[in-house]
């Protein structure tokens, strides 16, 4: 089985859709070979801008090339596209609804060895927060391939998350990426585990531990984390009664966030929000998902806890 | 330019104050200093200048204008409005509840408004992708940025400022309203900018120095600038501060509040006559 990181299928799927859109340009902040836009580099440096160490210019030069009709795909780590430039991303892309599409890459706790200041765990939580923002955080290379594709039809901005950590793959080439639609990944009738990005693996590990012990879990990928798929959140939560969510962020303002509002406001039901709590620290990844939580293991000992808590 | 139309553009910009100070008077709020420092220059670009067309404000390839210190918006409201863009008479509604002209420039929300700004150091970043677009597409349409020299502080600003002549956008002119005075006063005890012509050229700009109250100086500084091959323009305007309204004119005190009722009577009076002076010569 493949092991590809999601910040290579960027890199592959900008030239795969990026190169014959010629609309299509490519920003980078100098991490162009760790980002790996410089796959596009390589077969289109005319539409590849390298804008150096300035990731408010990038925002901003990206969104001036949105009002001429460019779909300007800005890439960098995503701590310093949501964290740094939040508020040229809010202003000056947001606000005004320009068709840009932040690449993000190296996002959540899988950095690893770089530690604390490069782990961004609190990205999905600032771009919810801007109307009209797009957040797709994918969960394996054909995933992340085709929502790259799916930003380039969709007109508006679009956050892709990415991660620096090899994943095994989760589709064959059959998958039909949907933007906006969550991914019924097993079916379950005694608790749902929502998962995005690498937590969805660990989401499908969990529900095979619980099976062996009797419990039916279903398991969804939300990909498309705004908009939110708010039928598949209200038919889990009706059908199964309890809900955990399991993310590479940072407890508040992410998915969990995300789908815990949907609930409440639809059909009420425990939901357990597994994520990080606190600022991580350097290590490989796996001793990092140990450390703080992200395993198959707490997510089954959260879905017995949240079906406890049912009526 | 010959004297009458100059006479002519110097009528507009005063208009286009009257316009600027009618919007902050009836919203009691704004920010009048700096809209009455770049009067005149909005006046030259929109009436002599750009590629524009009121009937037709997204036209593709129309001239662009960024104001990067968007919170002069009523001086570009007002020109926008002069020119046609919209009914002059709107200006009583700016930043009221369900107006379409807000506080800060709006795009596609503002007839005429090129790009969304109000946030200091954005608006000449987003310019610099307007000019850099058209380089890719080989297309010949100018990018012009106004911003403030109190905004000059802003890091971003400076990142732009590499980016430009980095990418040789010779495509793109920025003006710096220098009328020397931010919020909180002289901008060069608040935090020094300067020696701003210097650091753009340092930068790698072809800088030019003019009167921000001239159009012969305007005019040709842009013409220059036209000329200018294989690097953008900083065009450092000394401006005044509050230009043409006495009790305005070089205080810090009218960067951001309204004027009351006699206040604003007396300003209209004193452009009123200003206008009156100028349509005698022609």
């Amino acid at each position: 089985m493949a092991k590809v990181a999601t910040r290579v299928s960027y890199g592959e799927a900008l030239v795969k859709y990026g190169v014959p859109n010629e609309n299509v340009v490519v920003l980078d902040a100098d991490l162009s070979k760790s980002t790996k836009t410089d796959t596009f580099k390589k077969v289109c440096p005319e539409r590849f801008i390298n804008m150096g160490i300035a990731e408010a210019d990038m925002m901003c030069v990206a969104a001036g090339l949105a009002t001429c009709g460019k779909i300007a795909f800005a890439s960098t780590f995503a701590m310093f596209a949501a964290g740094r430039a939040f508020e040229q991303i809010r202003n000056s892309i947001g606000y005004p609804g320009l068709n840009v599409k932040i690449g993000a890459t190296h996002a959540g706790i899988s950095v690893g060895e770089d530690g604390a200041s490069h782990q961004c765990l609190e990205d999905i939580a600032l771009m919810r927060t801007i109307p009209g923002m797009v957040i797709i955080n994918p969960a394996d290379d054909r995933e992340a391939q085709l929502a790259v594709k799916a930003a380039i039809e969709h007109q508006g901005p679009v956050y892709m998350r990415f991660g620096r950590l090899a994943v095994d793959d989760l589709y064959d080439d059959d998958y039909k990426f949907e933007l906006g639609k969550g991914v019924m990944l097993r079916d379950g009738k005694d608790a749902t585990i929502v998962a995005t990005g690498l937590l969805v693996q660990e989401a499908l590990k969990a529900a095979k531990i619980l099976e062996d012990e009797g419990i039916s879990a279903r398991v969804i990928n939300i990909h498309t984390i705004k908009p939110l798929d708010e039928e598949i959140i209200t038919a889990a939560a009706k059908e199964t009664g309890a809900i955990v969510t399991a993310e590479e962020h940072y407890i508040m303002g992410g998915l969990g966030s995300a789908v815990a509002e949907v609930v409440c406001k639809n059909a009420p039901c425990p939901v357990k929000i597994i994520g990080t709590e606190e600022f991580g620290q350097s290590g490989k990844p796996a001793e990092l998902f140990e450390a703080y939580g992200l395993t198959a293991e707490n997510i089954v000992k959260n879905v017995k806890e949240a079906i406890k808590l049912k009526k | 330019m010959d004297a009458k139309r100059i006479t002519e553009l110097s009528i507009i910009a005063n208009k286009v104050r009257k316009d600027a100070l009618t919007g902050v008077y009836s919203a009691a709020a704004g920010h009048p200093g700096g809209s009455l420092s770049i009067a005149d220059l909005l006046t030259y670009l929109y009436f002599e200048e750009m590629n524009i067309d009121p009937k037709n404000p997204t036209m593709e390839d129309r001239d662009r204008l960024v104001l990067s210190k968007g919170h002069t918006a009523p001086a570009l409201y007002g020109v926008l409005a002069e020119r046609g863009f919209f009914d002059p008479a709107e200006m009583k509604n700016l930043r009221k509840f369900g107006s379409f002209l807000q506080g800060h420039p709006v795009l596609g929300k503002i007839p005429g408004v090129d790009m969304s700004t109000g946030s200091l150091g954005q608006g000449v970043c987003v310019a610099g992708g307007m000019a850099l677009a058209a380089k890719l597409d080989n297309k010949s349409y100018r990018v012009y940025s106004i911003l403030g020299d109190g905004e000059l502080e802003e890091g971003q600003v400076w990142e732009q400022a590499m980016f430009a002549p980095h990418y040789k956008l010779d495509n793109m002119t920025i003006f710096v309203d220098n009328n020397g005075l931010q919020i909180d006063g002289d901008i060069t005890k608040v935090m020094n900018p300067t020696p701003i012509d210097k650091k753009f050229e340092a930068f790698g700009w072809h800088v030019i120095v003019i009167d921000a109250h001239n159009y012969n100086e305007i005019e040709s500084a842009i013409n220059e600038a036209k000329a200018t091959k294989g690097k953008p323009t900083a065009v450092i305007m000394k401006s005044v501060k509050g230009k043409n309204v006495s009790f305005m004119e070089n205080n810090p005190a009218w960067h951001g509040s309204a004027p009351n009722e006699e206040q604003y009577n007396q300003a209209i009076s004193e452009l009123d006559e200003i206008i009156k002076g100028l349509e005698a010569q022609l």
